[in-house]
């Protein structure tokens, strides 16, 4: 199948992809196109005019800024994964990066449309809350700056105003962390993902932080789990108390025909065990 | 409306005036007439299209015409060079990696770029590459020792 009709504009700035936004009803932002052209194709999204973001320059660097990585929006997954400065800073996020698709989806895909498009069974997500990312975005009103922790509001759903353009996620550098999934074996998306992130302060967890994505219709954070293995150290049974809390963060497990809701939930949990114990020996 | 897109397809540079919905795998087909690049899907998940731009391997069926504007794409038809056969379709004829053929195209500018990124890639290296590539004879063993193989011979 091919896409239904659409004009088509190349922005050459994101100042101008803003203004396209706003002007044109209907239109939608097109980066790497690996969410919104299988949509296309299957008629399943038919907007009026797309706007070409792929070609505007100084938004696809990945940089090392203190103690965060800067990442451009149009950083593709391949580039976040071999990057040097966020295996370095965050190998977590590379973890992330490389368990995404495969070696094609990679090549295309970016960060910024990842996180804009807000899949349920997308990888970022979990990673972003578990490492308290920001997503910077640039609208009508000027640039702005949103927590993770607000970004994602619902299925497919994101903070994002409608002529907003991300431009970059800051995420904080962290030793010890990992992301795990449960790969779909046939469209290879999460049926779940856990990204823990550990702190050790001496011989105890300092600091936890556990992002879940393909639970629920957003990806959330597992805070109770999380509170649960600070204060003590990383052991076995702490790390299975902690796990089995992470219920606690999904109101309502979204089913289909691979996974019900309550199989997604006991995931969960399987995969919050094994991030942590991986985290937590990264951390050292 | 329609643009103007300038392409360079196995080194020769090309002009098309095309629909923005028309797809990079359909340029190919239809404009260029290389029939090499195959489409099985709907989905984005055979691998089938796989071709390479600048260099990298993507799904031609999932990139506009339109988007690939100013690109070097290398196809199936592109790999071979004047003394014969890339090694990575060598190496799938000397290692029976193929049965029907249909896949082949995208599994080889796949494991193309696999062999690019490590020449010594394992067994499971090129398993773990081929996550988006599907062959439907099932005839995974042997296109992996090809690869492999084809590995071998170029480091
Ligand atoms: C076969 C296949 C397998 C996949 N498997 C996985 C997987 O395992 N895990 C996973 O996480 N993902 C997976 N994906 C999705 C892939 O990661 C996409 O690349 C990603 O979801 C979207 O990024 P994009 O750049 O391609 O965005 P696009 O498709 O270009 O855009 C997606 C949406 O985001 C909007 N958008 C894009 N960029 C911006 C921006 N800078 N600011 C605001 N809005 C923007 C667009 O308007 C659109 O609504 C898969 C895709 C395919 C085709
Ligand atoms: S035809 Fe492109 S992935 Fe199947
Ligand atoms: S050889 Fe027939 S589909 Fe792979």
């Amino acid at each position: 199948m091919f896409p239904s009709q659409f004009d088509y504009h190349r922005a050459a700035s994101v100042a101008e992809a803003v203004e396209l936004l706003s002007s044109l009803p209907d239109a939608k932002l097109v980066a790497g196109g690996h969410s919104l052209i299988p949509a296309m194709k299957l008629r399943a999204a038919q907007p009026s005019a797309l706007v070409d973001i792929g070609r505007i320059p100084g938004l696809s660097d990945v940089s090392r800024d203190g103690d965060s990585l800067v990442i451009g929006a149009l950083a593709t997954h391949a580039a976040v994964a071999d990057s040097a400065a966020v295996r370095g800073g965050c190998p977590m996020l590379a973890e992330t990066a490389a368990a995404i698709g495969d070696i094609q989806v990679r090549n295309r895909g970016t960060i910024g449309g990842s996180l804009a498009h807000a899949d349920p069974g997308a990888d970022y997500p979990a990673a972003m809350l578990a490492l308290g990312a920001e997503v910077t975005a640039v609208g009508a009103g000027g640039e702005r700056t949103i927590a993770a922790s607000d970004f994602f509001v619902d299925i497919l759903t994101t903070a994002l105003a409608d002529n907003e353009v991300i431009t970059s996620v800051r995420v904080p550098c962290a030793a010890g962390g990992a992301y795990l999934k449960h790969r779909h074996p046939a469209s290879s998306y999460a049926v779940v993902g856990v990204a823990a992130c550990v702190g050790m302060d001496g011989g105890n967890v300092g600091s936890c932080a556990i992002g879940i994505n393909g639970v629920t219709g957003k990806a959330v954070l597992a805070d109770a789990a999380a509170a649960a293995l600070c204060g003590g150290p990383a052991d076995a049974d702490r790390i299975a108390a902690a796990a089995a809390r992470v219920g606690d963060a999904f109101d309502e497990p979204l089913g289909d025909l691979y996974a019900s809701g309550e199989f997604r939930a006991h995931l969960a949990g399987v995969y919050t065990k094994r991030a942590l114990a991986l985290a937590a020996e990264r951390a050292g | 409306m329609r643009h103007r897109v300038c392409l360079t397809v196995n080194g020769k540079a090309e002009e098309f005036d095309v629909e923005p919905r028309l797809l990079l795998c359909h340029l190919l087909r239809a404009y260029v007439g290389l029939t090499g690049t195959n489409i099985g899907c709907d989905t984005s998940q055979c691998g089938s299209c796989t071709v390479l731009m600048d260099g990298k391997a993507v799904k031609s069926c999932t990139v506009l015409a339109v988007q690939a504007d100013g690109s070097e794409v290398t196809t199936i038809e592109g790999l071979a060079g004047a003394d014969g056969l890339h090694s990575v379709q060598q190496s799938f004829w000397d290692n029976h990696g193929l049965q029907c053929g249909f896949c082949t195209p995208g599994m080889i500018m796949t494991a193309v770029e696999i062999l690019d990124r490590n020449p010594d890639a394992s067994d499971a290296d090129v398993r773990h590459g081929l996550e988006g590539n599907i062959c439907r004879c099932t005839g995974y063993e042997n296109i992996v020792k090809s690869i492999v193989a084809a590995g071998a011979r170029q480091s």
